[in-house]
């Protein structure tokens, strides 16, 4: 609000820049853990390196369109069940038609819900959370149904090599998506008119309105992106597990939030680094994949996976006041 | 000074707007030349602000048209009127505090590389030589959020003239700044001026307008009564246009005098973080107290820092002769203090919820045993409370959305006076209810005195504060500078006036004492 207690500025931009590099800090902090108790079980090895990007990859690609929704203010709660519902269309279309018609149908169905989760939250006004909460329902039943529950085939080499299974040279093309999804999203939240108006957005809507934002557009245009990523993120994992399948990003929006607030975007708007979502994506795939390696079970793992994310969260979150 | 092709920046002629059937403006002019800082004056729904958002483009006015820059506009849309180089400074309203100042300067007006990305470090030197034209101190890399209320303000308005406003609205704007603050804004406006800006400047504080307009447009009760050189204008003189031959209907109100008894609630050297600064005041048991400040002159920070939710910094508050702290509402209304809130409807009833409901919606440990809520105390406090204070609804059951908004209030009332608290403060009792609800909260306000309760009522609306009160305490700058008794403001030439001549000599005599406070302090 207007007049909350201003410690001398230079504390408070040191303080906001310790909580915003939180995100560095801890995850070199974690990487040496690792590497010293795990090392012996191979965490170093540069294969194990390479499969936490692998099983990465999807979830930053998300974490990066999140950083728009978050920063406009909005969530979406959705992404997990669009990916699986996005594996199944790719998957069941190329059936049909051959790899471009399955391409088209997996980005389709991210566009058509997209817009059809930001015709609902900005047109008739319903809050992000229900619309996309709602979604979430939706999508995945809508998978489950086309599908019959089962998983579809991906007969193409072309295609899972391409979206996510490939190789060049030692490196996986999944690292290679991740690297261009990122620097697209830096460039466009950083030096674009709509990055910046989606920021102003999420920091203060009337501000915006008031300065000549269209901020039921911005709001419109981030869904859509949010979901077009969870879309591009269920074709990899698809040619990944060279199968569609509805289970594939079940759960995955949990992550997805948790890697952009872990890397300084706001819950509250108006602030959001790509970079920083990034980082928290590979944070906490380092996590798993270290908790895995330590031998722990499913049941642990998600135990120890939420305390420790909610640790980092808390930490590296600006309090709102004193 | 500039050689336009027009004489007017703005000329809005025989405008009239209504909403529903009430007219607020009627066959008002308006006309404002290039490089003119021209004052805006008016009582409070004089129409002030209606025919600036006509201007803004946030409303299409019913009749009449608005020329600006010498074109006819013919689209109202906010866009439109941005377009052809209208600005209005809003009260901290326009700046994101999430980026930076030179990131909210050119909000939506970006500055853009050859390779149509943003050009922030152009903008960061554009905006440095923009405040070091003006002369003002103000960092473009840090955080809008960051600056103090004056640089926020500052920081408007370049906005508004890096977006080549040709015409900027001021609303208010020197309400949150300091003194050295509103000197660098004025030294900021003759500069604007000299380049043939056209300025409109709206403010409660004569000492300004009378320091830095050069024109005068006075409204009231949404018509056109002058516009003249400031030159030709006395402070009283302004002060008696603006308040018009008739008092708006409160004049018919009876105060007889109360008791006053024992010393309810003291305050000694009361500080806050900002205001008030050093409060005595005393008020006793079955007294109205009004207090009267222009915007910014601390009023409602003294019903904050009594009910609990600004810090007290210093000094005591004493109730019924014993000292207390009060560090939360919780603590304030164990003190049998209610704080009736400006902005009741939002604040004050759950409008899906029955009467019954939400006049007990803060008693509910009062009325029950062991969580249960007794039915029997419940529906007699409802059925209680709406006969003493003539809720005009169904029954007891219905929803408060259905009843009419002066009721609306009185169920807000109703819900705080359930908690029968000895001290009662107001905000603004009155905001935004017809003339005959009003004179009716007044009444109310008086039989609540007549209880034995000590009442505080915190107004902008100096007729009521006339109407209702026994002492009316004059603020400015988070200081009580006057501690009048109601009988002072009464003509002391007796029996020369109807009811609402008096009324009237009264408001004019408030009034002129609100600006002399500020001018002498």
């Amino acid at each position: 609000m207007a007049d909350t207690m201003t410690p001398s500025m230079a504390t408070r931009i040191g303080l906001t820049n310790w909580r915003q590099n939180i995100i560095y800090i801890g995850f070199v902090g974690i990487f040496i853990f690792f590497a010293v108790t795990l090392g012996h079980k191979g965490f170093l090895d540069t294969n194990n390196l390479l499969n936490i990007v692998r099983q990465t990859a999807p979830i930053a690609i998300m974490a990066v369109a999140m950083t728009y929704v978050l920063a406009a203010g909005e969530i979406d709660l959705s992404i997990g069940a669009v990916a699986g519902l996005a594996s199944v269309a790719a998957a069941m279309a190329m059936d049909v038609g051959g790899v471009p018609l399955g391409i088209l149908a997996g980005v389709g169905t991210g566009l058509i819900v997209g817009v059809i989760n930001g015709i609902i939250s900005t047109r008739i006004g319903i809050p992000t959370f229900l619309t996309t909460l709602a979604m979430m329902g939706v999508a995945k039943g809508t998978s489950m149904w086309v599908s019959g529950t089962k998983a579809v085939p991906i007969l193409s080499d072309g295609y899972n090599w391409f979206f996510g299974g490939g190789y060049i040279g030692p490196l996986p093309v999944l690292l290679f998506w991740m690297l261009v999804v990122a620097a697209i999203g830096h460039i466009v939240l950083r030096r674009t008119t709509f990055g910046r108006w989606v920021l102003a957005t999420g920091g203060s809507e009337t501000a915006a309105r008031y300065s000549g934002v269209n901020t039921r557009n911005i709001k419109f245009k981030v869904l859509i992106i949010s979901s077009f990523a969870a879309a591009i993120a269920g074709m990899l994992y698809a040619g990944r597990f060279q199968t569609g399948r509805f289970q594939l990003g079940e759960g995955d929006e949990l992550s997805v939030i948790a890697a952009a607030v872990l890397g300084g975007t706001s819950l509250f708007g108006g602030k959001g680094t790509v970079v920083g979502s990034i980082m928290g994506a590979l944070m906490i795939g380092l996590i798993n994949n270290g908790l895995i390696l330590a031998g722990l079970e499913f049941s642990q793992q998600l135990i120890a996976r939420g305390a420790i994310i909610i640790l980092a969260v808390a930490i590296s979150q600006n309090r709102k006041s004193t | 000074m500039t050689n336009a092709p027009y004489d007017f920046a703005v000329k809005m002629t025989g405008i009239g707007k209504a909403f529903g059937p009430t007219k607020v403006l009627d066959d008002v002019t308006l006309e404002i030349r290039p490089g003119e800082i021209h004052a805006l004056l008016g009582g409070n729904g004089a129409g002030k602000s209606t025919i600036l958002k006509i201007l803004r483009g946030v409303h299409r006015p019913d009749a009449g048209t608005l020329e600006v820059l010498g074109k006819r506009l013919t689209e109202h849309t906010p866009d439109e009127s941005k377009r052809v180089g209208i600005a209005m400074i809003f009260q901290e309203m326009s700046l994101v505090p999430t980026l930076t100042v030179a990131e909210n300067i050119f909000l939506a007006n970006e500055l853009k590389t050859s390779s149509g990305l943003i050009d922030d470090s152009t903008a960061v030197d554009r905006a440095t030589e923009l405040f070091k034209s003006l002369d003002v101190d103000v960092d473009p890399m840090a955080e809008a959020g960051s600056l103090g209320a004056g640089q926020r303000q500052l920081t408007e308005i370049v906005k508004a003239i890096a977006q080549k406003a040709r015409v900027l609205i001021l609303d208010e704007p020197s309400t949150a700044l300091s003194t050295h603050d509103v000197e660098k804004l004025f030294a900021f406006l003759t500069k604007l001026k000299a380049e043939g800006v056209a300025i409109i400047y709206v403010s409660h504080r004569m000492d300004e307008i009378m320091k830095i307009a050069d024109q005068a447009t006075i409204l009231r009760d949404g018509r056109h009564v002058i516009t003249a050189p400031l030159s030709e204008l006395t402070l009283q003189s302004i002060i008696e246009h603006i308040v018009g031959k008739q008092s708006r209907g409160l004049s018919g109100i009876t105060r007889e005098d109360t008791r006053r008894d024992n010393i309810l609630l003291e305050l000694r050297k009361v500080s806050g973080r900002q205001k008030p600064i050093d409060l005595n005041l005393s008020i006793h048991a079955g007294e109205v107290i009004g207090i009267a400040g222009l915007l910014g002159s601390g009023r409602s920070a003294i019903a904050r820092l009594l009910f609990g939710i600004d810090p007290k910094m210093s000094g005591d508050i004493v109730v019924a002769g014993k000292k207390v702290e009060i560090n939360d509402p919780a603590a304030a209304i164990a003190q049998g203090i209610a704080l009736i809130p400006e902005d009741r409807l939002r604040q004050g009833v759950v409008l899906e919820h029955s009467v019954a409901d939400n006049i007990s919606l803060s008693v509910f440990d009062r009325i029950s045993k062991r969580g249960w809520i007794s039915q029997q105390k419940w529906s007699d406090l409802a059925t209680e409370k709406i006969k003493s204070l003539k809720v005009k609804t169904s029954s007891a059951a219905a929803a408060v959305r259905t009843l009419s908004g002066g009721n609306q209030q009185k169920v807000v009332l109703a819900k705080w006076l359930a908690s029968d608290p000895r001290i009662v403060i107001f905000d603004e009792p009155t905001a935004g209810i017809d003339i005959g609800s009003k004179s009716e909260i007044i009444q109310l306000i008086r039989e609540l005195a007549r209880e034995g309760k000590a009442i505080v009522v915190i107004s902008s609306e100096l007729n009521e504060l006339l109407a209702a009160c026994d002492r009316i305490l004059v603020m400015s700058d988070g200081r009580l500078l006057r501690d009048m008794h109601r009988d002072e403001f009464e003509d002391p030439i007796a029996g020369q006036h109807t009811a609402a001549g008096n009324m009237q000599f009264a408001e004019r005599k408030l009034q002129t004492t609100l600006q002399e406070v500020r001018n002498n302090g």
